[in-house]
C-alpha cells in the first residue's frame, strides 16, 4: 500500500519561510528609496504602513487581499528564477484610430513598466513545468485588447506545441473599449486556441482573481479544466451596477464573489494566497502522474 | 453623409424583421425545438431543423418581439444562459447528424440579470465560443439587426459571418461606450462614428465577409427583397462550405478568428 502523505505541510512551511525571507530582503532598499506610506484598508479601515502588507499583500488586521501586480504574482507562484518570459515585445496599435489611445498606452507603459496587461512565459511550480499567463489590473484594468488576446493565444499555442499544461491568472475589467470590435474578437481567438489545447488532452487551470469580469469571464477565464479562485474575488459577467440597474434594487455584498460562484457551481475550489503555489503544484503533479514530482 | 448612428436607429427599429421572419421566409418546414435540458427554455433564442431548398439544416436565431407583449415573452431578445445552452445543444445535434448551421443574430446583448449571473452567463457564452470553434459542420451567421457584444459573438463563431446593410455589431452600445469612455452617454452619436460598428466598416476590417443589401430606409420597407437576396446567397455559400473537406474547414475557421488583432512586435 502506498503511504498516504497529506497535507504537505513541510514543503508549504519551507516555501512560506522562503517567501518571508524574500519579503524581508525586499524591505531594505524600499526603506531607503521611498518613505513609508500609510494606507487604509478599505475593508476594516485599519490604517497601517504599506510595508506591513508583506509579499502576500494581505491586510494584517482583517486578512483582506490587496491586488497583486503581475511581477508580484509571478514571484509568489513560480519557483525562484524559473520564469522565462515569452512574447515580451508586443505593443498595442490603434485599430479604430481612437483619439488619444496611443498616448494612453504610452502613459500606462511608463507607469507600470509593462507593455500591456498580460505577462506570459514558462516556469516551474514546485518543479512542475507549466506555461503561465498573468494579467495585471494595474494596466488599464487588465482590459483585453489585441496584445492581451495575441499573447494569451500564443501562450496556448506554445503549450499545445510543447505538450505543457497552462495556468492563467485572470483578472480584468473586460473588453479594451478603445479597440472596439477588435477587442471582442479576441474572446473568440483565445477560446479557439484553448479549444485546441484541450483537444490535445492537456491541462488548463484558470485562477480567478479580483476582479474577473466581462469578456474575460465570458471567454477563457471560464474555460479551465479546473477553475480556482482566490477568496472573495469579484467574478461575474455583467457589472454589478448594470445588474442593479436591471433589477432596480441593491444587490447583497456576496453577489458575484468567489464564494457565490463556488455556491452556484462555477468555481472548483477557493485557494488562499499562501497555499496557491503548493495547490497548483499538487494539481500539476496529479496530472503528470508523477506523485513525487518531476525527475 | 449619414452618420453611423442612423444605422443604429434602423437596426433597433421595432418594425425591423426578426429572426423568425427570415427563418419562415427562407426555409421550408421549420420545426422548432425547445429547452437546454438543464434548466429551461429561453424564448429569446429559437432553434430547430428545416430545409434550405433540398438540404437539411439546423437553424437558430436570437428573437426580438414586435409588440410589448411579445417582447416581454422574448425578453427583448436578450438571452439568458439557458438560451446559449439551448443553442449549443442544437448545434451539437447538428454536428452529430451532419447538418450545416445557420444562425440569425439580433440582440442588444446577453441579459444582465441576477438569475443570468447565478446560472453562469459568462460560462455559457465562453462554452459556446470554445465549442463552436471546433464544430465539424459548416456554419454561417447573419447579423440581421443588433449584434450586441459577447451576447452576439456567442452564436457567431462561424465559418462565415454576414451582416445586413443596416445592422450593427459592436463591443457595446454607443450609449454605453460614450458613458464609459467619455462619462457622457449623450455623446452616443459621436461614439457610433468612432466605433466602426456599421456593416461596411466591419467588412473593411474583415470582421464580416459579406454585406446584404436592404431597401432604402431599411429592410422593413421591402422585406422580400432582402430575404430573397439572402436566401440565394445562403444556398450558394452553404453548397460551397459543404463541399470543403472538414479538416480544411476547421483550419480556415481557426485562421479566420486567429487573424484578428493589431499590434507591433
Ligand atoms: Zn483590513
Amino acid at each position: 500500500m502506498p503511504k498516504f502523505k497529506f497535507p504537505d505541510v513541510d514543503t508549504l512551511k519551507s516555501r512560506m519561510s522562503e517567501l518571508k525571507q524574500a519579503a524581508q530582503k525586499d524591505k531594505k532598499p524600499e526603506e531607503e528609496a521611498i518613505p513609508s506610506t500609510s494606507i487604509k484598508c478599505p475593508s476594516c479601515e485599519n490604517v497601517f504602513d504599506k510595508k506591513e502588507l508583506g509579499m502576500l499583500k494581505i491586510c494584517p488586521k482583517c486578512a483582506r487581499y490587496f491586488r497583486l501586480n503581475s511581477k508580484e504574482r509571478i514571484r509568489l507562484v513560480a519557483d525562484e528564477g524559473s520564469f522565462e518570459e515569452l512574447d515580451s515585445t508586443l505593443n498595442a496599435k490603434n485599430p479604430l484610430n481612437f483619439p488619444d489611445y496611443e498616448e494612453k498606452i504610452a502613459k500606462m507603459q511608463e507607469k507600470t513598466g509593462l507593455k500591456d496587461a498580460v505577462v506570459t512565459g514558462v516556469c516551474t511550480i514546485g518543479g512542475e513545468k507549466a506555461v503561465l499567463g498573468v494579467m495585471d489590473s494595474g494596466f488599464m484594468m487588465a482590459s483585453m485588447g489585441s496584445v492581451v488576446g495575441e499573447k494569451l493565444t500564443r501562450a496556448f499555442e506554445y503549450a499545445t506545441e510543447n505538450k505543457l499544461p497552462i495556468i492563467i491568472f485572470a483578472c480584468s475589467g473586460g473588453a479594451r473599449m478603445q479597440e472596439g470590435i477588435v477587442s471582442l474578437m479576441q474572446m473568440a481567438k483565445v477560446s479557439a486556441a484553448a479549444a485546441k489545447h484541450s483537444k490535445a488532452g492537456l491541462l488548463y487551470i484558470t485562477v480567478l482573481t479580483d476582479p474577473t469580469t466581462g469578456g474575460v469571464t465570458a471567454s477563457f477565464a471560464m474555460l479551465g479544466d479546473i477553475i480556482v479562485s482566490e477568496p472573495k474575488a469579484l467574478i461575474g459577467f455583467a457589472g454589478r451596477r448594470v445588474v442593479e440597474g436591471t433589477i432596480k434594487q441593491k444587490l447583497p455584498d456576496e453577489f458575484q464573489t468567489a464564494e457565490f460562484q463556488l455556491e452556484h457551481g462555477f468555481v472548483d475550489i477557493i485557494v488562499t494566497r499562501e497555499e496557491m503555489p503548493i495547490k497548483l503544484r499538487d494539481i500539476l503533479r496529479i496530472h503528470s502522474g508523477r506523485k513525487d514530482g518531476a525527475r | 453623409m449619414a452618420g453611423a448612428f442612423d444605422n443604429v436607429k434602423i437596426a433597433r427599429k421595432v418594425t425591423r424583421p426578426t429572426a423568425l421572419d427570415y427563418i419562415n421566409h427562407i426555409f421550408d418546414g421549420f420545426t422548432e425545438f425547445h429547452g437546454d435540458r438543464l434548466f429551461g427554455d429561453d424564448k429569446a433564442v429559437v432553434g430547430g431543423i428545416a430545409w434550405l431548398e433540398h438540404r437539411a439544416v439546423t437553424v437558430l436565431g436570437i428573437q426580438k418581439g414586435k409588440t410589448m407583449e411579445e417582447n416581454i415573452k422574448r425578453n427583448f431578445g436578450s438571452p439568458n444562459p439557458e438560451g446559449y445552452r439551448k443553442a449549443l445543444r442544437l448545434m451539437k445535434q447538428a454536428e452529430k447528424f451532419g447538418r450545416p448551421i445557420i444562425n440569425f443574430i439580433n440582440t442588444s446583448g446577453a441579459y444582465p440579470g441576477v438569475g443570468a449571473e447565478e446560472r453562469g452567463q459568462g460560462e455559457a457564452i465562453a462554452r459556446n465560443l470554445l465549442e463552436m470553434a471546433e464544430l465539424k459542420v459548416p456554419s454561417i451567421s447573419i447579423i440581421i439587426g443588433e449584434g450586441g457584444s459577447g451576447g452576439a459573438l456567442a452564436m457567431a463563431v462561424t465559418d462565415r459571418v454576414w451582416m445586413l446593410e443596416n445592422s450593427i455589431y459592436a463591443i457595446l452600445s454607443p450609449e454605453g461606450f460614450a458613458s464609459i469612455l467619455w462619462k457622457d452617454a449623450s455623446r452616443a452619436k459621436e461614439a457610433a462614428d468612432v466605433m466602426k460598428l456599421t456593416a461596411n466598416d466591419l467588412l473593411k476590417l474583415g470582421v464580416v465577409e459579406k454585406v446584404i443589401k436592404e431597401a432604402r430606409g431599411g429592410c422593413q420597407n421591402d422585406f422580400g427583397f432582402t430575404a430573397n437576396l439572402l436566401k440565394s446567397k445562403l444556398v450558394i455559400e452553404i453548397d460551397t462550405l459543404c463541399a470543403m473537406p472538414i479538416e480544411k474547414l476547421l483550419e480556415e475557421r481557426y485562421a479566420r478568428f486567429r487573424a484578428f488583432g493589431e499590434f507591433s512586435e
